[in-house]
């Protein structure tokens, strides 16, 4: 007993520098694993205060990209718009009126900015300045006008850390466009434009410059949301696909948080022991 | 009081300076200085030890919290804050006697240079394996540990010498 206490008199100093080593690689593994980071992250209210303000400044010097990427939008909306419109003018005879009351929406739209942006890493994550009082929660899709950009997943008051696709643990549904063969989009850590398809079956014949949209297999992302062209295809036995993204990751500013409405009632559908 | 009121500063202005400033500096896409490793190199060796580990591990932790990565800098700054001793002792030669009057400035350059680039390159080297969390891109983190030590150590003796000289 005697020399147990001699022993942590003697080491203390040790023990400390130990136990301080501990709770540091504690947090680290905590955030490698993917919605179990709440504590440790930019998305509570001192550092998400923070960044808000030094955003604030900052945007300034993107105003005038961000205008111009908003009335591209606007243009593809209003030509979208104009397709449904004349539709609507032209065949009378098929068009029905639907019911109001009957019609279900799948998905809602919040738009967001985002007041902190990592590419360099890999395993990257950005800040948005909405969070649980406007309804953005854990598991939902960050969009832009130009593609996808990530999930969210750790929400405070008025804050959202979001995973972005630039980040080694993301795992999201894609296919190709063209033929709806789907695989698993990931991220290997090294290129801030280009990302990976795996598991891609072989009769997909997927060729450079087809385009890759989100595959909707997911509770998460509606389907048919663009993330990019294929730009290298590497023949071997796992089959993976360098696909480089319509986004540039390093200049975004606005965005959209998707909340998919329905979610709960798939997700009890795949997992009936929860109920 | 004055010695107190200068640590806080210290460590106030370096944790600031690396969240807002350095971490978006990002030379050539991924190449970034960690300055506030300076806190290990600044800290008079007079004061209490155990402060000082817990203030480096404070340090090291406000800026995982503002980028998002866990503890890995808390963890390599508490890892130089512990092996310093061992460095002056080898490097400068000094016994514990010798701490109550040790200042860090006053030594020559060239011992200076080498017990800075020492522990930045530990810090960086443990850092970078760390935030891979696997030894899979291992030719990637020894040239991040390279690129990144260079700039910090470039910058800390700029900014150490211009401060110095206006006194």
């Amino acid at each position: 007993m005697q020399q147990l206490v001699y022993f942590f008199q003697k080491y203390k100093y040790f023990l400390f520098f130990l136990l301080l080593q501990s709770i540091a690689l504690f947090f680290t593994i905590n955030n490698n694993s993917f919605h179990k980071s709440k504590f440790i992250s930019s998305a509570n209210s001192i550092t998400g205060g923070f960044y808000e303000k030094a955003s604030q400044i900052s945007d300034y010097f993107l105003l005038k990209a961000q205008n111009k990427e908003l009335i591209a939008e606007n243009e593809q909306l209003k030509n979208l718009l104009e397709k449904y419109r004349n539709i609507a003018d032209s065949s009378t005879t098929n068009f029905t009126v639907i019911d109001t009351v009957r019609y279900h929406q799948k998905y809602v739209y919040t738009a967001a900015n985002i007041i902190k942006n990592d590419y360099h890493k890999t395993t990257n994550y950005l800040t948005i300045d909405k969070g649980i009082s406007s309804g953005v929660q854990k598991e939902m899709a960050v969009i832009n006008s130009k593609g996808i950009i990530g999930i969210t997943d750790a929400s405070s008051t008025s804050y959202t850390r979001v995973q972005s696709i630039l980040n080694s643990n993301s795992k999201i549904n894609a296919k190709l466009q063209k033929n709806n063969h789907f695989g698993t989009l990931t991220w290997n850590g090294k290129t801030h434009n280009i990302v990976q398809l795996e598991d891609v079956p072989r009769q997909a014949n997927a060729k450079v410059g087809d385009t890759i949209i989100t595959g909707g297999k997911s509770s998460i992302f509606p389907e048919g949301i663009l993330i990019g062209t294929i730009k290298t295809i590497t023949p071997n036995n796992t089959n993976t696909i360098n696909v480089e993204l319509f986004n540039d990751m390093r200049a975004i500013k606005t965005i959209y948080v998707i909340k998919h409405l329905d979610k709960k009632e798939i997700e009890s559908l795949n997992n009936p022991t929860y109920e | 009081m004055s010695s107190t009121l200068r640590l806080i500063f210290l460590f106030f202005s370096l944790l600031l300076l690396q969240v807002f400033v350095l971490n978006n500096v990002l030379f050539l896409g991924y190449v970034n200085p960690y300055l506030y490793v300076a806190f290990v190199f600044l800290f008079p060796l007079k004061q209490e030890r155990y402060l000082f580990l817990i203030l480096s591990f404070l340090l090291g932790i406000s800026i995982d919290f503002f980028s998002n990565s866990g503890g890995i800098h808390a963890f390599s700054l508490v890892l130089i804050a512990y092996t310093r001793l061992f460095f002056i002792r080898v490097i400068f030669k000094k016994t514990v006697s010798d701490f109550q009057f040790f200042e860090l400035f006053q030594e020559p350059f060239s011992k200076i240079f080498n017990y800075v680039v020492i522990l930045t390159v530990i810090h960086h080297f443990s850092l970078f394996l760390l935030a891979n969390f696997s030894a899979q891109n291992f030719g990637r983190i020894i040239l991040n540990t390279l690129y990144s030590s260079i700039f910090t150590i470039v910058l800390f003796f700029l900014a150490a010498y211009i401060l110095r000289k206006r006194k």
